[in-house]
């Protein structure tokens, strides 16, 4: 009999940490054609509507880069939340507030035209995204509230509230009582990148910006080092002289900011008017992004197109094969579960313990006795 | 060899090889531990001794190399075989739960679902027996670092070991409690148990053990009776030369040094349940000393280390003065750019961060002090001169590493200790406040250490030593005084302290009456 045993690395290995996302995708192709199977359907066949056909035309790369757009922007903000060791899981009602704040212009003032509105609206989506994450990060610092909590429930605050809004005071009066804004004026519609081939919009070039600049602060500047430092060791870094509670306001105003930006974008750019819902749940799939990612911008933005990926393919296999695009979020959750299984193989390595070397009954239970907190 | 009846030692090491990646930690170790004796396992930092140990006690397995016990070869797979066979361990820190008591952090290693109650009968019987007065009830929190240490030998010997693996066990003790242990050290070795200890502390090699085996770069450099050796001989043996005995003028008209450090009425309350409120702490460190503060561990040194460094804010911001100007209020950070320097006692985890490489952990604490060198315009980090910089520590401090730039935890103790010193003596602070200098440091690198705050003591600087080892203390302060129970004594200048003075006060003896508590003793 041959067992599996985890032994801790004496240092993190870069080559898994590197390897961890592509055999967390190889696990979830294989179990996703297990899921298919059972479903009845030949999985070769499922997999190529899901994952290939989706891609292969020019158009549909468009809309690739449109669906992986939100998810790169809050991915690449929530990644320096979790370096931190914040926890900000409230992102999709960012997203939603920074849609809202944005939409404020063309909706309130129809009227107002010209070169100034699309940046206006982009600096008033960032800055409702930021304002919304403050009060997490305020609660946090002030009461010591647990900030998964607090954030998350925000969300569901958010959503009703933009629900409320399309459906009373902004709802379009030559609507047909449909629950939806008015449609945005042309100056306060994001600009196509190339409208002949496809409908990307200028969001996508936003997120690739917003992954270089967040990697450069987070690599090559101090307030990067101070992220990480509070992250990994917060008594370390108190000794550093950084402060925890302006990492908090720091780290949820920032990654609040790029959600916001990413509800305005999407808005502005994808919809083209407010309705009472903006988001298929970018906002928590941008959580599997930042980690598949490595909590690497660069990585992220990878991340986010494969993410991408599993949406669109979920809709292709439900209109060709009559399977609930509901398959896309197991797919999300399958690669979730498995890169955070994976990740442990940065540090540990897996040894197999064959028959004749098994060791004393209840050996492994002890081994956890010198695991105890170190208390001097 | 051996002198024991049968002619089998306890426990036979040989060849004993451990390598990780291109280290050889272990190189064809040879071991023999006979019935009843103390066995010394001397070394410096790195030599290998805790691999060895590991290997003993099943937390890592040998590449290569035989284990004999009782002339039966085993092998060790885990620490549950190793307590099977009869080998019990003693860490140098202790995996204790705090808010549990005694008794349940005993029950908690046993696993064998015995009830407390019988646990704490077993285990008040042991105390009793081997003089380690431990109430089984009492909670960890509320008890002594010698205290605690006491439950880890009771916790040991119930699984009634033969051989009893100590590491560094008097690193924490006051001169009393380090006696006391050693009573109790001959008391198992009168019962024919054996023993492994490692100390860096020879002159208690000196006293209590019976054969020393002397550990240098992964391998075996000479077996020995410590009876018939000299302190420097057997340091010689472990460093491969002479230690360089730790040198200290005495300095002149140091009375008339302005205070560069300066402490008045610091009181602290209490921030968790366990820590110690500090009561009306004054003392002046002036340019060119060493001021020395001994004390028992968890007498209030961390909460004073705390205040002093500005990781924790006074109220009263004259109540820490540096360099004549107030400090109270400062942060860290503020009181770092007045030109102090601060070494914590916990290396890993507060001196340095480590998951970060040596040259980020400079930066840690010299990002704003050195700003201009180490980070360029916009708060890009020049990752070229804080390399350089590393670089020039490594070579000053003789930090020995694998890799050019490795993780600070990838660093032995005493390496990364010596590089975290060296972190702030390469600023040349006027202010320097240590912690535990050399707390599990080999002596070379001590007497290295030791050496260098006396140097930049002597070049002008205000230097402020808060440690757990007298000998240290004495050998390179120029006053010493006591931290107890959140009080600290008036330093006593070092011409008339004594080790039996200090260890009145470090037991409680009123601060600041030194001479009066000797005439009551």
């Amino acid at each position: 009999m041959m067992r599996l045993e985890l032994v801790k690395r004496p240092q993190r290995s870069m080559l898994f940490s590197a390897l961890s996302p592509f055999i967390a995708f190889a696990l979830t192709i294989i179990a996703g054609a297990v899921m298919f199977a059972l479903l009845g359907v030949n999985p070769l066949t499922a997999f190529n509507i899901y994952f290939i056909e989706p891609i292969s035309q020019v158009w549909q790369l468009h809309e690739l880069a449109i669906k992986a757009t939100p998810l790169i922007l809050i991915a690449v903000g929530l990644s320096v939340c979790y370096k931190a060791n914040i926890w900000n899981i409230g992102a999709e009602g960012q997203f939603i507030l920074g849609g809202i704040a944005g939409s404020m212009i063309p909706v309130l003032f129809p009227q107002f035209e010209g070169p100034l509105v699309l940046p206006l609206m982009l600096l008033l989506g960032m800055v409702g995204g930021a304002a919304y994450a403050a009060i997490p990060a305020l609660l946090k610092t002030r009461f010591g509230t647990n900030e998964i909590l607090t954030s998350l429930m925000l969300v569901y605050v958010a959503q009703l509230f933009l629900d409320w809004l399309v459906r009373g005071p902004w709802r379009d009066p030559q609507g047909h009582g449909f629950p939806q804004t008015i449609q945005f004026n042309d100056s306060a519609v994001l600009p196509e990148l190339m409208p002949d081939a496809g409908r990307a919009n200028w969001g996508f070039v936003f997120a690739l910006i917003a992954a270089v600049l967040v990697w450069i602060l987070m690599s090559r500047m101090l307030k990067g080092f101070e992220v990480r430092v509070l992250g990994s060791s917060p008594r370390a870094g108190r000794f550093a002289g950084f402060g925890l509670n302006r990492m908090v306001f720091f780290a949820f105003l920032l990654s609040g900011a790029l959600a916001g930006l990413a509800g305005i974008s999407e808005v502005s750019g994808a919809i083209g008017q407010l309705q009472p819902v903006i988001s298929p749940g970018y906002g928590f799939t941008a959580i599997i992004v930042a980690f598949l990612g490595r909590l690497n911008p660069l990585g992220i933005v990878a991340a986010g197109l494969v993410l991408a990926l599993t949406y669109l393919g979920g809709e292709a296999v439900q209109s060709a094969l009559g399977i609930s695009d509901k398959v896309a979020r197991v797919f999300q959750g399958m690669l979730l579960f498995f890169v955070l299984g994976c990740d442990t193989l940065i540090h540990y390595r897996i040894r197999l313990v064959g028959l004749a070397l098994t060791r004393p009954e209840g050996a492994a239970k002890r081994e956890a006795a010198p695991k105890l907190k170190e208390a001097r | 060899m051996s002198a024991n009846q049968d002619g089998t030692n306890l426990l036979e090491v040989r060849s004993l090889t451990k390598i990780f990646g291109t280290l050889t930690a272990c190189d064809h170790i040879d071991l023999d531990i006979a019935r009843g004796e103390i066995h010394a396992l001397l070394g410096e930092n790195g030599a290998g001794k805790s691999t060895l140990v590991k290997m003993l006690f099943g937390s890592l397995e040998p590449n290569s190399g035989e284990i004999f016990w009782n002339g039966q070869a085993v092998r060790i797979s885990n620490p549950g075989a190793a307590k099977k066979l009869g080998i019990g361990m003693v860490f140098q820190h202790f995996s204790l739960f705090e808010a549990l008591t005694a008794a349940e952090n005993i029950a908690l290693s046993l696993d064998d679902g015995s009830p407390i109650s019988s646990i704490a009968a077993k285990a008040r019987a042991l105390s009793f027996s081997y003089g380690l007065p431990l109430d089984p009830e009492s909670l960890v929190g509320d008890l002594s670092v010698g205290e605690r240490q006491r439950i880890e030998i009771i916790r040991c010997l119930l699984q009634t070991p033969q051989l009893i693996i100590l590491d560094e066990p008097t690193s924490v003790l006051t001169p009393q409690e380090a006696d006391k242990l050693f009573e109790t050290l001959e008391r198992l070795r009168s019962e024919g148990k054996s023993i492994l200890y490692i100390s860096h502390r020879l002159e208690e090699v000196k006293r209590i053990c019976d054969r020393a085996t002397v550990l240098r770069h992964g391998k075996v450099v000479g077996h020995c009776n410590p009876r018939e050796e000299t302190a420097s001989s057997l340091a010689r043996m472990m460093v491969g030369n002479e230690v360089q005995a730790v040198v200290r003028a005495p300095v002149e008209g140091i009375d008339k040094a302005p205070p560069l450090l300066e402490i008045r009425n610091l009181n602290r309350k209490p921030a968790t349940p366990f820590s110690i409120p500090l009561k009306g702490i004054n003392l002046n460190v002036r340019a060119g000393e060493v001021i020395g503060i001994a004390g028992v561990a968890g007498n209030g040194q961390g909460e004073f280390f705390e205040s002093v460094s500005g990781e924790v804010l006074q109220q009263n911001a004259a109540s820490v003065r540096i360099r004549g100007k107030d400090a109270g209020g400062l942060s860290i950070t503020g009181r770092r750019l007045l030109g102090a320097a601060f070494v914590p006692e916990e290396r890993l985890g507060h001196g340095a961060a480590p998951r970060m490489k040596l040259s980020e952990n400079l930066l840690l604490s010299r990002h704003a002090t050195d700003g201009k060198a180490f980070v360029g315009s916009g708060g890009m980090v020049k990752s070229g001169a804080i390399q350089a910089a590393s670089q020039r520590i490594i070579e000053a401090m003789d930090v020995r590493k694998s890799a050019p730039d490795p993780e600070a935890a990838a660093l032995s103790g005493g390496n990364l200790q010596k590089f975290i010193v060296g972190r702030e003596l390469d600023r040349r602070p006027s202010v320097m406040v240590v912690n535990q200098p050399t707390w599990g440091v080999d002596a070379g690198a001590a007497a290295h250490i030791r050496q260098a705050l006396i140097e930049l003591s002597r070049s002008g600087s205000a230097v402020l030593v808060i440690s757990q080892d007298l000998d240290e203390l004495f050998e390179i302060s120029d006053a010493i005084a006591v931290m107890h129970n959140g009080e600290l004594s008036k330093p006593m200048p070092i011409a008339e302290a004594t080790f039996e003075k200090v260890g009145l006060l470090m037991g409680g003896a009123e601060p600041g009456h030194a001479e009066h508590s000797l005439e009551t003793a």
